[in-house]
This record gives structure tokens, sequence and C-alpha cells, in this order.
């Protein structure tokens, strides 16, 4: 009986052991679905292993959570989209410092009828107005990220009367704001012929990667208020001498360096070049 | 240890300040549950209570199937009535999907195989010379089983606040045929999950506490009335 129990304690023990064996090199990430979902890390990640030796677990989640996970120190490297917050993140001391990695662009995705005419809007506020006026259903990540950051500022942009939330009154019903991701949203898009706010990785994946194809389409797309900046930022081990800061920043390093730039500029999905590196 | 302490203390405070966001996603919670656990009371008791006393053909069957029932997943249930709701699917055209009455829906079919074998359950416990004492003193059959039901109410109430109980804490279903539309169908499983995702813990914690507490009370109301009536059975 004492020889089971010393065997089965020393099987726990070895299987204990052996992800800390491997995990010398190994930083998490806290980062948006975007990046996730658009299959570009699966695509940059295995390049920096095989250039550094350093494995990388991610988490992705929102923008807000994300940066969140940063504060507490609950991440060693965060990779976000949200220009201000970032900032701001920074500036609080959370974070050592925001490098500009890359771009792409938000589009404007709804019924392929377009009923409210929004394709041949002059801007993207306007195309906004035009769905809040004909009272179109309209789905909203709601959900803090950085999807939802943006739109928020869209909305702003069109002079609208707009609740605290930084969302048009909602007497009608037509407005949803759903708090999930950016697939489910535009799922829920989808099944309600509305439109939504998407990043255009995630559409991508949702329209043709898919067995059933989707009936969305781009409803608008194209002006600057719509385009996406996304910064890496290692946390600050001052905050939280616990995160491995030199991993971390050898990350980010790598992203800008002419190598990472040079993946991320390669990468395509369903044929298209999604993410513009803009390293400074 | 900060962390949890302060968002606790500020959980409370939004209780306290009767938060109206708040106070909504608990009266959506309360209104699905509610709902879905009388629906669920009104098919599931009576055939809980048939199978119990009727002897039929593929009776093993059936209780296996019930039993098994037990055990399906909240988002397999998602899926199915998801597939069923869906703009492309058999019921589309009613508009039900990411409405209260789809988590109604899916809750219902969730909790139905619980009451009904619980029901059975305890209406089996009862000695089938209740029955047949009541009808030779001349009950009719529904008499007859009125007096069985009576013996089993105990059993009966637990299944349906267990029920209840089951319902309330569940989030695959509120999420995928709700849909978590703010001042809808957010409940507060739902929104406990988005704060969470947000990075966001005051509201989600004073939800836990609030949905803590709607259990609590349930346990001890059931507590009382077990307490009342148990002992002069």
């Amino acid at each position: 009986m004492r020889k089971i129990v010393s065997i089965v304690i020393g099987a726990a023990l070895v299987l204990a052991a052996l992800p800390a064996l491997a995990q010398d090199k190994v930083i998490t990430m806290s980062t948006t679905t975007s990046t996730e979902a658009s299959g570009l890390l699966d695509c940059l990640l295995p390049e920096f292993l095989k250039d550094t030796g350093i494995t990388v677990r991610v988490m992705s989640k929102g923008t807000g959570a994300a940066l969140k996970d940063g504060m507490d120190g609950n991440a060693d490297v965060v990779f976000v989209h949200d220009v201000a917050r970032e900032e701001r993140f920074v500036a609080e001391g959370y974070g050592t410092k925001r490098y500009y990695v890359m771009y792409n662009d938000f589009i404007i995705v709804g019924p392929e009828s377009d009923p409210d005419g929004i394709k041949d809007a002059p801007n993207s506020a306007e195309a906004m107005k035009r769905i809040a006026a004909a009272k179109a259903p309209f789905v909203s990540r709601g959900d803090d990220s950085g999807t939802h950051s943006r739109e928020r500022q869209l909305w702003e942009a069109t002079g609208l009367a707009l609740t605290d939330a930084k969302s048009p009154q909602d007497a009608d019903g037509w407005y949803f704001s759903i708090g999930q991701g950016m697939g489910e949203a535009l799922i829920f898009a989808e099944e309600k012929e509305g439109y939504v706010l998407a990043d255009r990785g995630t559409y991508l994946q949702y329209k043709f990667g898919r067995t059933q194809p989707y009936d969305l389409v781009v409803a608008y797309e194209g002006d600057d208020m719509l385009k996406n900046p996304y910064g890496v930022i290692p946390v600050n081990p001052e905050k939280h001498p616990h995160v491995k800061f030199d991993l971390a920043d050898a990350f980010a390093q790598w992203l800008v360096s002419e190598r990472g730039q040079q993946v991320i500029a390669s990468y395509q999905l369903h044929g298209q070049p999604l993410f513009f590196p803009d390293a400074k | 240890m900060d962390f949890l302490t302060q968002s606790i203390i500020e959980a409370f405070r939004m209780i306290w300040s009767l938060d109206p966001e708040m106070y909504f996603i608990v009266y959506v919670s309360l209104y699905v549950s509610f709902f879905s656990t009388i629906i669920a009371s009104i098919l599931g008791v009576p055939l809980g209570f048939l199978i119990a006393v009727k002897q039929f053909r593929g009776k093993r069957a059936v209780i296996t199937i019930l039993n098994t029932m037990l055990a399906l997943p909240t988002v397999v249930i998602g899926l199915l009535v998801y597939a069923f709701l869906s703009r492309r699917g058999m019921l589309g055209h009613l508009g039900l999907l990411y409405t209260p009455k789809a988590i109604i829906i899916g809750q219902v079919i969730l909790i139905l195989p619980w009451v009904a074998t619980f029901t059975m359950a305890a209406v089996s416990r009862i000695d089938e010379r209740y029955r047949r004492t009541a009808l030779t003193l001349g009950a009719n059959a529904l008499q007859a089983a009125l007096a069985v039901a009576r013996e089993a109410r105990f059993g009966i109430l637990a299944a349906i606040i267990a029920a209840f109980g089951r319902v309330i804490a569940e989030i695959g279903i509120a999420m995928m045929l709700g849909g978590n539309i703010k001042g809808f169908t957010r409940t507060m499983t739902t929104a406990m999950a988005l704060e969470h995702n947000k990075g966001e813990f005051v509201l989600a914690v004073a939800l836990g506490i609030v949905l803590l507490a709607v259990s609590l009370i349930m346990n001890v109301a059931l507590q009382l009335v077990q307490g009342k009536y148990g002992d002069n059975r």
C-alpha cells in the first residue's frame, strides 16, 4: 500500500515539475480577440519562437480586459488597439513603452440589400447617422473592447443625441448592446439583418472561413476614422516585479524589427492582406 | 486581498444605492427564471406523477430518457434551440431569437426533466397503499391522485425550488439564446461574464452577491415550509 502511495506521489511530483521545467522562457500576453481570431498570432508566434526560443501564451479578450490584465500584473505584455487608453496605460506607469506595430481597418458590415443606402455615404459618421435615422438594427459589441471604443467615437462624431454610454438613445429598440465578442456580434447582426462595426479580419474569417457562408457584406469602408492601429506594451516591472520584462520587451522589439514587420506584412487572410506594419 | 475587499465594498454600495442598471438585470433574471420554472412545473409535475403511478409499456425507456436528459449540457440545449429559432431555422419567422422568450424556451427544456424525475421519485416513495386506501374510502381516481400528491408535496416543492436554482444560475442558454442584450435579455450570469470580460469586477461581484442571496432566500423558504409541516406528517 505504502509503495503504491509513494509511486502515486512521485508521479504527481514529476507531472507537476514538467511544466515548470519547460517554463523558463514563457511569457503571457493579453491581447484583443482580433489578433487571435484573424489567425495573425498563429503565424507570428511560431516565427518568434523560432528566432528567440520564447513561447508566448495568449489570453485573448477585449482590449479593456487585456489592459486590466496588464494593470493587475496578470500578463507580461499587452497587445491591443485603443491608442488613447494605451497611452494612459503607459502614462499611469503600468507599461514601460507603447510600440507602434501595425494597423488594419474597421468596416461597417450590413445586409446585402443595403436598405439605408450607407454605401455611398461621404464619411463613416454620416453612414452611422443614416443607420440611426432609419432605425435599422445596429449591433454594438458593448464590451469595452477596442472595437466598441471606436464605435463610441463614431457615434460622437455624428453629433446625435447620445446617452451617458455614448450610444444613441434606444427608445425604439433598434440599438442592441450585446456585450459579446466580435464573432458573436457578427452572428447577431446576421440574425437581425442589421449593421455592425467590425474589424476586417474577424469579418473575413466569418464570411469566408465557414462552411455556411454569411449574407453580411461590407456596407461602408475606408475613411480615416476607421483606421485601427495596434500597439504592444510590456508591463512595467516596477509595478509588478514578477513580470518577465526582459522577455516581454524582447517580444515587443521583435515585433517592430524588420523581421517582425515583414512577417506581419506577409500575412494574408482569404487572399487579402490584413495588417499593415507601421513601426516607427 | 485589497482588490477583493474593495470590490466587495463597492458592490455593496452599488446594491445599497439601488443602481437601476443592476436591478434591471436582476429583474430580467428573476423574470425568465420564474416563468421557465412555472412552465416546467406545469408540464413536469403531472408528467412525473403519471410516470410514477401508471404502469405502461416502455416505462423504463421513458425513465432512462429522462435521466439522460438530466445531464444535458446547457450549451447543447442552447445550440438545438438556436437551430430552430435562427432566422434560417424552422421557427425563424417568429423572431424569437435573442428575446427573453427564447431563454425561457431553452430553460424549460433544461429543467423539465429535473422537475419530472424528482416528482416521480417523490411520488414513488409514497406507499401504494395510500392510493388504494383512498380508493376504498370512496375517492375517485383524481381524488386518490391528489391524496398521493399531498403526501409527496415536499418532494415536489423541493424539485421545483431546485429547478429554479438551476435556471437562475444558468449561463449557456441565457447567453446563446438571449444574446446578452443590455436592457433586454441581460441576466445576472451573462452580465457577470461580460463584466469579467471587460475587466470590471464591481457589478459582477454585486450581482454575485444578489444571486447568492436569492438562492439563500429560496432555500430558507423551503426549510421553513418543511419545518412547519414536516413534523405532523
